[in-house]
């Protein structure tokens, strides 16, 4: 009877599975695969393609195109840095503020999610207006900044709307965590003498330290493939044109599917490297897949 | 005393933070065409005048917002009908290689989305399914279930192991154990998941501004990044700000009745770790 039983289990799991298997080969598996095959070739949507062997790569890693190629790289390994460094501190002091809000702290659970359910689009565009040479952001640090049109500027106008939108989402996740720590713990470390700082280096951080990396991968993994904000507010002007950017504009602006699927390959193949970094790395264990009871 | 100062301070950077351009923009889109540039905090005189401009002409934005409903309404269908059965799979059947099947899982969840714009691109043209609802709604579904699977798995695995095991003393098959005693205890998990991959497609960029090209298939994110209204010098940011308001609030409403389990959702798959 168990035997059977756990056959029936068998079959049923790998029955449920297939669905999810089958769309994530055809809209994802697929294309990545197709993408290697463009890239080997030609760009032409008409069927005229030459075959190139490598060409496509070794125009963009040290051929013409190696300066843009490599300056979008550096431009998203850039806004990978700073905005997932921002968003980690700002995030961790939000996640400490809301933890001690006390009676406040409904409120502003219900707000921190405001910024994170604003689409995108709309945050750039948002920002976009507000940001404007006589828009309320000069206007409250009495400046006059032209933050789209200027390199320094342009990039910290990207950095801020990315912060801006998911600083609070990252604070949420790590309140998650501080909640997760028993009182005893803190109170045990008071009777040893323990000060605010040493109980926070001692047992708030690394007892929230899982919580952390589990979000900074996943914001590592987000801030690499960074389109919607570059493309709306500066369209890739003035030093902003990251990878996805860059690929876009020559994939589906100048309709260069050939090489543009070479560019994706390769953006493809650098966000994986760096994601088996961190997880390397870090040990970031993403799934608890202990088998339970099973 | 000085504990509750702090906390008033602490609460008001907070709010100032997450909701001053969120008012902004509300503001912004009341302001009449004159008064939009005076950066003053209240509109002197409040117009509505920047939502009659959105709500008419040949871009009237009823069209994206039509879009915008069927393309996530049908991936939200489509993702949970499919990542409840891929989730409950996943955490409760026995499995083999079940790490890795997760690992690929997660992997399809985070590989940056330009790498398959080209070739789908190209495949879309070919199949002529450029501007059309399922160009959209079929990526969006593969973005949308590793999410959902990822969610759900940890919902699933907090229900206790007694469940099947007295399903099946009574007589359920495993399939009958999932449906009927399984899948009603987890629905509070599968509603906010729900909640989590409407957002997600609702919010969806990058894909949308590549296979929507006219009013067809054009959702709300791009047709407000496109937005050019009737003058072609600058952009028309009053009505651009009605337009983000129009499209921003509907999901605020939703986001904020159901905060607790929406906040529930995305730290349950997050910290299990």
């Amino acid at each position: 009877m168990a035997v059977t039983m756990q056959t029936a289990e068998r079959r049923l799991g790998r029955r449920l599975l297939l669905p999810t298997t089958v769309l994530l080969v055809l809209m994802v598996g697929y294309p990545i695969v197709w993408a290697l095959r463009l890239s080997l070739y030609s760009d032409s949507i008409t069927g005229a393609t030459r075959f190139l062997g490598l060409d496509n790569y070794t125009r963009a890693l040290w051929g013409a195109d190696a300066e843009r190629f490599w300056s979008a790289a550096w431009n998203t390994a850039l806004f990978t840095v700073t905005a997932g460094g921002l968003e980690l501190v700002i995030g961790v002091a939000m996640a400490l503020v809301m933890h001690h809000l006390g009676a406040f702290r409904g409120p502003v659970r219900a707000m921190i999610l405001v910024p994170w359910a604003i689409p995108t689009a709309v945050a750039a565009v948002l920002w976009q207006w507000m940001l404007t040479p006589n828009g309320i952001v000069n206007d409250l640090l009495g400046r006059q900044i032209l933050w789209t049109g200027e390199t320094t500027a342009a990039r910290a106008a990207i950095v801020l709307v990315d912060v801006w939108k998911t600083a609070p989402f990252v604070g949420l996740l790590v309140l998650a965590g501080l909640q997760l720590i028993p009182k005893e713990l803190y109170e045990s470390a008071k009777m040893d003498g323990a000060g605010a700082l040493r109980r926070f280096t001692s047992v708030t951080l690394p007892l929230v330290a899982p919580a952390i990396l589990v979000a900074m991968l996943f914001r590592i993994l987000d801030l690499m493939r960074l389109y919607d904000t570059p493309a709306i507010l500066t369209n890739g002007a003035n030093g902003t044109t990251t990878l996805s950017l860059f690929t876009y504009q020559e994939a589906i602006d100048q309709v260069r599917f050939g090489y543009g699927s070479a560019l994706s390959t390769l953006t493809f193949m650098l966000v994986f490297g760096v994601a088996l970094l961190v997880i390397r790395g870090c040990g970031v264990k993403v799934f608890e897949t202990g088998e339970g009871r099973r | 005393m000085r504990v509750q100062l702090a906390r008033l301070a602490g609460f008001a950077v907070l709010a100032f933070w997450c909701l001053f351009p969120l008012y902004w923009m509300v503001v912004s889109s009341l302001k009449g065409q004159s008064a939009i540039l005076s950066n003053a905090l209240l509109p002197a005189a409040p117009s509505l005048d920047n939502y009659e401009t959105i709500f008419q002409g040949a871009h009237n934005l009823l069209y994206a917002l039509r879009n915008s409903v069927i393309v996530a309404g049908t991936t939200t269908v489509v993702a949970l009908l499919v990542g409840t059965s891929a989730a409950y799979a996943a955490a409760r059947l026995p499995l083999r290689r079940r790490g890795l099947v997760l690992g690929v899982i997660l992997a399809a969840s985070t590989f940056p989305h330009i790498a398959i714009v080209p070739p789908l691109f190209q495949l879309f043209t070919d199949w002529g399914w450029i501007d059309t609802y399922q160009a959209l709604v079929l990526p969006y579904v593969s973005f949308g279930l590793p999410f959902a699977i990822w969610v759900l798995y940890g919902y699933f695995r907090q229900l206790p192991w007694e469940l099947e095991q007295a399903a099946q003393v009574d007589g359920c098959t495993p399939l009958t154990a999932f449906r009927r005693v399984v899948l009603p205890l987890a629905a509070p998990g599968v509603f906010t998941t729900a909640i989590l991959v409407f957002v997600i497609a609702w919010n969806e960029f990058l894909l949308a501004n590549t296979f929507s090209l006219t009013l067809a298939s054009q959702p709300v994110t791009v047709a407000i990044a496109r937005f050019t209204g009737g003058s072609e010098l600058e952009q028309p940011f009053g009505p651009i700000m009605a337009a983000g308001v129009v499209v921003t609030v509907p999901l605020l409403v939703i986001v904020l009745i159901f905060q607790r389990k929406i906040i529930g959702g995305l730290t349950a798959g997050g910290l299990k770790g």
